[in-house]
């Protein structure tokens, strides 16, 4: 049963937009400090695919966009698009434009001028330039704001005019540099749905670098989890959320428990485990993985139950405390061995919960709740 | 009563302020006010008369050594904001190395040697060179302008590029703009209030420049202030404080144009 929902991601199903094969990136800081931003990363994006680069900063994603984009240049590896080596082309050879984090858009021109300015660029005719402007401009719903200056809308609209400038060349990827960080709460919300839709209607590979995991789930097809100069995990939101098959993504993404654990038999994408405290369950393995021996299973605060007596429990502690949070009541888990649980349990307005701390309580993990972590 | 502290209230800075002010502008009122002087005494006040701008306007080596100065400071001006730009664009687009700071001293050689030292060196080099092509024209002194105009260019120049969002000259190439067209269409644009305000000091300051010129013209290649400096050795008349007040009215003409051109760029 377990991990019977997880959808393995299938490298084949549309074609490959941008490869990277061994990327590996060294910077050189004052006297001989040098920094390994990258370290042999390999990626495939596919085309017409909303790819997320997610990862606490220091990580490598901003350096892996920026030599996508071509601002910077590799120590080893390639970079193909569309089979071909784009990694040592200057940043005007390459069909790829940026949404910048601090937009940059030009001052000195109006909003339609900067739409425009890749296109006149590449020495497209006039006529052609203002229409497509015009197009970019109800795309993005700025048509009224044509001749204002930059510097006289407000950031939500200078997003939108980034937008539009960088996808009016219909370059084959768009890459987007944490570009709602700048934004407050509402709008970035908004936003996220303007992306989505801006991309379902381009038809345009987007390459989007975050460190925010919230607006990774929600907007993507697939995540990477980077850290530390290399790929951790590639997936669907969903993939990456249930199915983290290393400790660094379970604990990036959302919340975890972590509990140490022994295999005890393996089949398939399951294996039967037993608890530190004795209980045995059936937890996912890792795609493609066969550990034995100890191991760390992780379970989510709300994929995990409180058991109506401790008998039928999996787990037994003492409450520590119980919070609530609106939708949610957070309960704090002291389990026998001193680590603590936490379970996450939605509220409703007919019972009365009567979590009292200090009260036994016992925790329930269901088959299939639990993921078995490679390290 | 006591009264609250501040550290904009502190004893004796009026009077210091006063002092500066009229240390500062005393002499220029004075001059300007002699200037409309009938009589020939730049001391004795014997009336209001123009007598003195029109016998300037009409001293034929007065126009001659003007029309010089117009000549140079331009021509200089622009040589030196064209190579300061060059400079300002090599010395802030690259990440620093050991010898750049090396390099802003060496650009900006002319403010720290003493003017004397480079006249001297000047009128040394230029009398051989003089001998060998046998050439005496302007070119020496627009060449020893220009020289020293550089860092005036160069400062404020650099001060705008230095901050400039690099990010903009990236985004420009983003969108397929060759290295050429980032700098015509985003850095030049952008960057146009230095480049003016660095043409603009360059000019004033060639205009004004006496020790330099005096030992590189060739004979008969007086500019104002030369000049100037020439007839106050005889006899000062009111017709100097003529002139320097229209020189005085034009500075201050320039400026504040640069002022309005510049407000209206950004």
């Amino acid at each position: 049963m377990a991990g019977a929902n997880r959808g393995i991601t299938d490298l084949t199903a549309g074609k490959i937009a941008i490869k990277a094969r061994g990327i590996t990136k060294v910077f050189h800081g004052a006297g001989n400090a040098a920094f390994k931003a990258l370290d042999r990363v390999s990626v495939s994006i596919r085309e017409n695919e909303f790819f997320t680069l997610l990862g606490p900063s220091g990580c490598g994603k901003t350096t892996l966009l920026r030599l996508i984009a071509g601002f910077e240049y590799p120590d080893e590896g390639e970079i193909l698009l569309d089979g071909k080596d784009i990694a040592l082309l200057t940043p005007h050879q390459r069909p790829v434009n940026t949404v910048f984090q601090s937009y940059a858009l030009f001052p000195h021109m109006t909003v339609g001028e900067n739409i425009g300015f890749g296109l006149e660029m590449l020495g497209k005719p006039r006529r052609e330039i203002a229409a497509r402007v015009d197009e970019m401009l109800r795309l993005v719903r700025m048509e009224a704001l044509k001749d204002r200056r930059t510097s006289q809308i407000s950031g939500g609209q200078q997003q939108r005019v980034a937008l539009a400038r960088a996808l009016a060349p219909q370059p084959k990827v768009l890459l987007l540099d944490e570009p709602l960080s700048a934004l407050d709460y509402k709008l970035r919300k908004e936003m996220q749905v303007e992306l989505k839709r801006l991309q379902h209607e381009t038809g345009i590979t987007f390459i989007f670098v975050t460190h925010d995991q919230e607006e990774a789930l929600t907007m993507s097809d697939r995540i990477a989890v980077m850290s530390g100069g290399s790929i951790l995990q590639v997936g669907t939101p969903r993939e990456i959320y249930d199915s983290p098959d290393k400790r660094f993504v379970a604990d990036f993404i959302g919340e975890a428990n972590f509990l140490p654990a022994t295999v005890l038999s393996a089949s398939g994408d399951a294996a039967k485990v037993a608890l530190g405290a004795g209980a045995e369950i059936v937890a996912g393995l890792p795609h493609g993985e066969r550990p034995d021996g100890k191991v760390t299973v992780m379970v989510r605060p709300e994929h995990a139950e409180i058991a109506s007596g401790t008998s039928g429990a999996t787990l037994a502690g003492t409450l520590e405390s119980a919070v609530y949070l609106g939708t949610d009541t957070h309960l704090n888990v002291r389990l026998g061995d001193g680590s603590s649980f936490v379970v996450r349990r939605q509220n409703d307005r007919c019972t009365e919960a009567g979590f009292v701390p200090g009260m036994p309580i016992g925790v329930l993990i269901r088959d299939g709740a639990a993921q078995v972590l490679k390290y | 009563m006591a009264r609250r502290y501040s550290v904009q209230r502190q004893r004796g800075f009026t009077l210091i302020a006063l002092f500066c002010f009229v240390l500062l502008y005393l002499p220029m009122v004075t001059l300007v006010a002699y200037a409309f002087n009938a009589g020939i005494s730049t001391s004795n006040w014997e009336g209001v008369s123009l007598r003195w701008f029109h016998a300037a306007a009409a001293n034929e080596r007065i126009i001659d050594a003007t029309l010089r100065s117009l000549t140079i400071a331009p021509i200089a001006g622009l040589i030196a904001t064209v190579a300061a730009t060059m400079a300002a664009l090599a010395t802030t687009r690259t990440a620093p190395y050991p010898g750049l700071t090396f390099k802003y001293a060496f650009i900006n050689q002319p403010l720290m040697v003493p003017e004397i030292v480079t006249a001297v060196a000047l009128l040394v080099v230029f009398s051989q060179v003089k001998v060998w092509t046998g050439y005496s024209g302007l070119g020496y002194l627009i060449a020893a302008h220009t020289a020293f105009c550089i860092p005036f260019a160069y400062l404020p120049i650099k001060a705008r590029l230095e901050t400039m969002d690099l990010t903009l000259e990236r985004a420009a190439a983003d969108l397929y703009a060759r290295p050429w067209m980032v700098f015509r269409r985003v850095t030049l644009p952008l960057l146009w209030p230095g480049i003016l305000a660095g043409f603009m000091l360059a000019f004033v300051v060639s205009l004004d420049d006496v020790v330099i010129t005096e030992f590189v013209k060739s004979a008969g290649q007086e500019t104002l202030p030369t000049y100037m400096l020439g007839q106050l050795r005889r006899q000062a008349t009111p017709e100097m404080n003529a002139i320097s007040t229209v020189f005085l009215g034009l500075s201050i003409a320039v400026v504040t144009l640069f002022f309005f051109l510049s407000r209206r760029k950004d």
